[in-house]
C-alpha cells in the first residue's frame, strides 16, 4: 500500500475533472485520479455543441437561456444555479476559445452558433441559434483542449487508477449523525489497475467528477466505463443522491445499437418521420416540432412505435431524414454522425433515412451540491472539503430534463467552480486524520471477489440488470413495471454476493474491476427505481403512465435518496432531522438486506419563474 | 484452448435482422505479465463465438471475456470509435476493434487479433501507452500565444479554420504510430501521432509557437525519419491524411511558411 498527500484530489479526468484541475493545480498541490487515460473520457463523445448567449448570429441573452433551461427541466431546476450557468456560459465558451478550441466560425470570423432542442428566442417564440460548436465533435474538441491545457500546466495525473472508497470522518450510512454536525472528507482509496496495488490519497479537498451511469441500461449512448462510480461511492457513505429517477433518453440513438446521433442533425434541418413518412413531431410540439426537448421527442417516438407507426421489418424504430439536406452541408456540419450510420448500419444518410430509437443518455440526478459545487449531506449541511461537478453532480441545473448542450456547459461552469472552491478551501483547511486502516474495507471486498472460486458471472448479472431496467424503468414507467424492476434488483443484489471472476491475477485485472463496477451499477439502479416508484407524477424525463400529469402540489421537490442502517430497536433514526423533509409524499423507506433506502426531499429554489404548463 | 459457444441464433432486432448470424473464430495473441514466477511466453488462443450482423470485433472480444474466458484483457470505453482505447492489430492491420465490423472481415477464416506493435505489451492486448504520450507531450500540444488576451474570441476565418481541420480529429489511439515501420525499429522516433498534433497547432492561425515546434521536430528523431510508407494514413480510424500532414510539416520546415 502506498500513501500520498495532496491538497486537492480530483476523481475523474473528463471535462469537469480537467476543468477543475486547471483551476486547482495553479493554486494548490493537486492530483487527478482517473480510471481511464484522460482523453478516453466520455466528454469526447459529445457532439452537438455548448450553448451560450453570445448573440454572434442573432439576438440572444442569458436570461432567455436561463428561462429555457428552467422550462426544459419542467421547473424542477434550481433557478439560482441555472442563472449562474447561463450567465457564466459566455465566459466559459470564450475561455475555451482562448485555450485554442477550434470552433466553427461565422463569415466574420466569430464563433458560429446553431439551433438546438429547447433553446428559444424570447421565452419560446422560436428556435434560436445559441449552440457554439465544432462540427459534430464539440465534446472531442473540449476534451482535447482541456487535456492540452493540462499538459501545458503540468497537471499531475494518476491514470488507470480506480477510486474505490471515499474517506469521511463520519460514515453517514453506518450510524446517526445529527443535522448541523460537522462532517469532513479526508481522502480516497484507489486501486492501481496495472499492478493491483492499493493507494491511499489523503486530501484536504476531494472533487468528484466521475461522470454518469448509463450502463444501468442496455440500450445506451454511454461508454462501457460509465458505471456511476462516484455516485455509488457517495451513496455508500450515506451521502444522499438527488433526483435519480430522472434519466434522459436521447431520441436519436442508432436503432438497435444506441450509438448517439446528435440533436444537431435536427438543428441543421433533419426531420423525424414515422413509417408513413409523416413528420409526426408536428402533432406533439406544433411550434418547435423536431427541436422540442429530448424527453418530449423520445416519448413521441416511443408512442409512434407503440401505436404501430414504427418503421422497419419489426416496426420498432422511426426514421431520421437528412436526405433533403445538401451533402456538402452534411459533410461540413455532421461528418461524424453520418459516418456512424454508414459504418454501423450500412446506411447512406445522403440518400436514405437513418433508423433511430431513444437511447439512455444522461443522469439528471446525482450527488447534491450547491452553486459553489460543495456536496450537501441533507437539504442544508455541506460536507467540508467535498465537491462534485458534471454529470455525477446534481446542482440542479437540469431539473427533470436536461436541454441539449447544457451538459458541456455544466462541466465547464461547475467544473471551474469546483476547482476554485476546492483549492480555496484547501488553502485554509488542515488535513483531517485518516481512519485507522483506511483501505481495509476496499482490500477485503476486492480479495473476496478475486479469490472466490466459483459463483455467478459478472456479465450474467449485469445483463439481467440492464434488461430489467430497459424493460421496466425506461421512457414509459408504471407502478407495476417499477415494482418488478425493484424486485429484480433485490434479487440481483443477492446474486452479486456470490459473484466470482475468472481472472485471479493481480496485474491489469479488468475482470475484477468489472465486478466492482457492477456493484456500483446495482446501487445506482436501486436509487433510480425507488425514486421513480415514489414519484406518482410525470415530469420531464420521468413519465408514469399511471400518473400522466405533473403534480406540483405534492412533487415540486427534489427527491433525496439516503442509504441508512437498518433500524436498531428502540432507536429513532430520524427523530428531529431533516426539517420535515422525510414527510409527505417523500415518506418512503425501502428495506434491502443490509441497509435501508430512506427517501427525503429538498425544496426547489425558485427566483424569477413560476411554474407554468410546459408546451412547445 | 478452443471453445465454442452454443447460443441460439435469434435475430437480435430489425436492423440486424437483415444480416444473418454467423460463427466467427478469433485467434488472439495472449501474454500474461510476469508475476515473479518466471518470464512468461506469449501464445495464441482460439475462441469461436456466434456473431450477429452488426457485431464488431469488440463485441466478439466481449463475448469471449464475458461468456468464455474472463481473463482475456483489453482496453475499451466508448465502443463507437471516438475514445481511442481499443486500437489493435486485426488481420495484420491496425484498427479500432469497435469500428471493425466482423462481416467486413472474412469470417470463414480465423480473425487474428494482436496488440499494436512497437509499445511494450503489459497483458494480452494491452500495451504501455506512456512512451506514446511522452512523444505527444514533447511537441507542445497546446495553443501558444503572446501579448494580451483579447476580451472576446480571437477571430479566425472559416478558411483559416479549415487549414488544420483534418488534424484536429486525432483521438490519440496510436493506430498510426504503432503501424509505422520506423517507429517499430526506433522507439525514439516521435511517430506520426505526435507530428499530427504538432501540425494541428503549426497551421492554426491563432498559434505563435510554430517555429518552436518545428525546431523540436527538426531533431534527428523528428519528421525527417518519416519514409512516407503511408501505413499511418491507412491505419487512421478517423480518416486523417497523416502522411500528408507530415509532408506539410516537412515543407514548412524548409520554407518556414505556415
Amino acid at each position: 500500500m502506498q500513501t500520498h498527500q495532496y491538497d486537492v484530489v480530483i476523481v475523474g479526468a473528463g471535462g469537469a475533472g480537467m476543468r477543475a484541475a486547471l483551476e486547482s493545480s495553479t493554486r494548490v498541490r493537486t492530483a487527478v485520479i482517473s480510471k481511464l487515460y484522460p482523453t478516453r473520457s466520455h466528454t469526447g463523445a459529445a457532439q452537438g455543441g455548448m450553448c451560450a448567449a453570445l448573440a454572434n448570429v442573432e439576438e440572444d441573452n442569458w436570461e432567455w437561456h436561463t428561462f429555457d433551461t428552467v422550462k426544459g427541466g419542467d421547473y424542477l431546476v434550481d433557478q439560482d444555479a441555472a442563472e449562474v450557468m447561463a450567465k457564466e456560459a459566455i465566459d466559459a465558451v470564450l475561455d475555451l476559445e482562448k485555450m485554442g478550441l477550434p470552433f466553427n466560425r461565422t463569415p466574420e470570423g466569430k464563433i458560429d452558433q446553431r439551433r438546438f432542442g429547447g433553446h428559444t428566442r424570447n421565452h419560446g417564440e422560436a428556435a434560436v441559434r445559441r449552440s457554439c460548436y465544432a462540427a459534430d465533435r464539440t465534446g472531442h474538441m473540449i476534451l482535447q483542449t482541456l487535456y492540452q491545457q493540462c499538459v501545458k500546466n503540468d497537471v499531475e495525473f494518476f491514470n488507470e487508477f480506480y477510486v474505490l472508497d471515499l474517506l469521511v470522518d463520519h460514515d453517514l450510512a453506518a450510524g446517526h449523525v445529527p443535522d448541523g454536525e460537522e462532517v469532513n472528507v479526508s481522502g480516497v482509496v484507489a486501486y492501481e489497475l496495472a499492478t493491483g496495488e492499493i493507494h491511499v490519497f489523503q486530501a484536504k479537498s476531494v472533487v468528484l467528477a466521475t461522470g454518469g451511469a448509463g450502463k444501468i441500461y442496455k440500450t445506451t449512448s454511454n461508454a462501457h466505463t460509465l458505471t456511476g462510480d462516484g455516485m455509488a461511492l457517495a451513496y455508500r457513505r450515506g451521502i444522499p443522491l438527488e433526483d435519480m429517477e430522472f434519466f434522459q433518453f436521447h431520441p436519436t440513438g442508432l436503432a438497435g445499437l444506441g450509438i448517439l446521433l446528435s440533436e444537431a442533425a435536427r438543428g441543421e434541418g433533419g426531420i423525424l418521420r414515422n413509417s408513413e413518412g409523416e413528420r409526426f413531431m408536428e402533432r406533439y410540439a406544433p411550434t418547435i416540432k423536431d427541436l422540442a426537448p429530448r424527453d418530449i421527442v423520445a416519448r413521441s417516438m416511443a408512442n409512434e412505435v407503440r401505436e404501430g407507426r414504427g418503421a422497419g421489418p419489426n416496426k420498432d424504430y422511426v426514421l431520421l431524414d437528412l436526405t433533403h439536406l445538401e451533402p456538402a452541408h452534411i459533410d461540413a456540419k455532421l461528418p461524424d454522425i453520418t459516418e456512424f450510420a454508414r459504418t454501423y448500419l450500412g446506411i447512406e444518410p445522403y440518400t436514405e433515412p437513418v433508423p433511430v430509437y431513444p437511447t439512455a443518455h444522461y443522469a439528471m440526478g446525482g450527488i447534491p451540491t450547491n452553486i459553489e459545487a460543495e456536496v450537501l449531506r441533507n437539504s442544508t449541511d455541506v460536507i467540508r472539503g467535498l465537491y462534485a461537478a458534471g454529470e455525477v453532480a446534481c446542482v440542479s441545473v437540469h431539473g427533470s430534463n436536461r436541454l441539449g448542450t447544457n451538459s458541456l456547459l455544466d462541466i465547464n461552469v461547475f467544473g471551474k467552480r469546483a476547482g476554485i472552491s476546492a483549492a480555496a478551501y484547501a488553502s485554509t483547511a488542515s488535513f483531517v486524520e485518516l481512519p485507522e486502516n483506511p483501505a481495509a474495507t476496499v482490500v477485503a471486498g476486492l480479495e473476496e471477489i478475486r479469490t472466490r472460486p466459483d459463483g455467478d458471472r459478472v456479465a450474467d448479472i449485469r445483463k439481467a440488470l440492464q434488461e430489467t431496467m430497459d424493460l421496466n424503468a425506461q421512457v414509459f414507467r408504471t407502478s407495476e413495471s417499477l415494482t418488478q424492476a425493484l424486485e429484480d434488483i433485490k434479487a440481483l443484489h443477492k446474486r452479486f454476493r456470490r459473484v466470482s471472476v475468472q481472472d485471479k491475477s493481480k496485474m491489469f485485472n479488468t475482470d475484477l474491476l468489472e465486478a466492482v463496477e457492477l456493484g456500483f451499477l446495482l446501487d445506482i439502479a436501486e436509487t433510480v427505481v425507488v425514486g421513480a416508484l415514489n414519484r406518482d407524477e410525470s415530469r420531464g424525463g420521468h413519465f408514469r403512465e399511471d400518473f400522466p400529469d405533473r403534480d406540483d402540489k405534492n412533487y415540486m421537490r427534489h427527491t433525496m435518496a439516503y442509504r441508512r442502517p437498518l433500524p436498531v430497536k428502540g432507536h429513532r433514526l430520524w427523530g428531529t432531522d431533516g426539517d420535515g423533509d422525510h414527510k409527505g409524499s417523500f415518506a418512503h423507506t425501502t428495506v434491502f438486506d443490509d441497509y435501508q433506502l430512506v427517501l427525503g426531499s429538498k425544496p426547489v429554489t425558485m427566483t424569477r419563474y413560476q411554474p407554468m404548463e410546459r408546451k412547445y | 484452448m478452443t471453445a465454442t459457444l452454443d447460443r441460439a441464433a435469434a435475430p437480435q432486432n430489425a436492423a440486424a435482422g437483415a444480416i444473418p448470424s454467423f460463427d466467427v473464430t478469433l485467434k488472439i495473441r495472449r501474454y500474461l505479465p510476469d508475476d515473479g514466477a518466471g518470464a512468461p511466453e506469449p501464445y495464441w488462443d482460439e475462441f469461436t463465438v456466434r456473431a450477429h450482423g452488426t457485431d464488431r470485433v469488440l463485441d466478439a472480444l466481449h463475448k469471449v471475456k464475458w461468456e468464455e474466458d474472463g481473463s482475456l484483457t483489453f482496453r475499451r470505453s466508448c465502443a463507437h470509435g471516438v475514445c481511442g482505447s481499443d486500437a489493435m492489430r486485426i488481420n495484420g492491420r491496425n484498427r479500432l476493434a469497435c469500428k471493425t465490423l466482423l462481416k467486413d472481415l472474412d469470417p470463414s477464416k480465423p480473425i487474428i487479433v494482436e496488440p499494436i506493435k512497437g509499445l511494450p505489451v503489459i497483458k494480452d492486448l494491452v500495451v504501455d501507452m506512456e512512451p506514446f504520450f511522452a512523444s505527444y507531450r514533447e511537441i507542445m500540444p497546446f495553443l501558444i500565444t503572446t501579448g494580451n488576451e483579447p476580451t472576446k474570441e480571437r477571430l479566425q476565418s472559416a478558411e483559416q479554420r479549415e487549414r488544420f481541420d483534418d488534424t484536429t480529429k486525432c483521438i490519440l489511439c496510436a493506430a498510426c504510430t504503432s503501424s509505422c515501420p520506423v517507429f517499430w525499429t526506433d522507439g525514439q522516433y516521435f511517430g506520426p501521432a505526435a507530428i499530427v498534433n504538432a501540425h494541428r497547432f503549426i497551421f492554426d492561425s491563432r498559434d505563435e509557437g510554430g517555429a518552436q515546434r518545428l525546431e523540436i521536430l527538426n531533431d534527428k528523431e523528428g519528421v525527417w525519419r518519416c519514409r512516407t510508407t503511408f501505413n499511418c494514413t491507412e491505419a487512421c480510424p478517423r480518416g486523417i491524411e497523416v502522411t500528408k500532414a507530415i509532408q506539410e510539416v516537412k515543407r514548412a520546415m524548409i520554407t518556414r511558411a505556415f
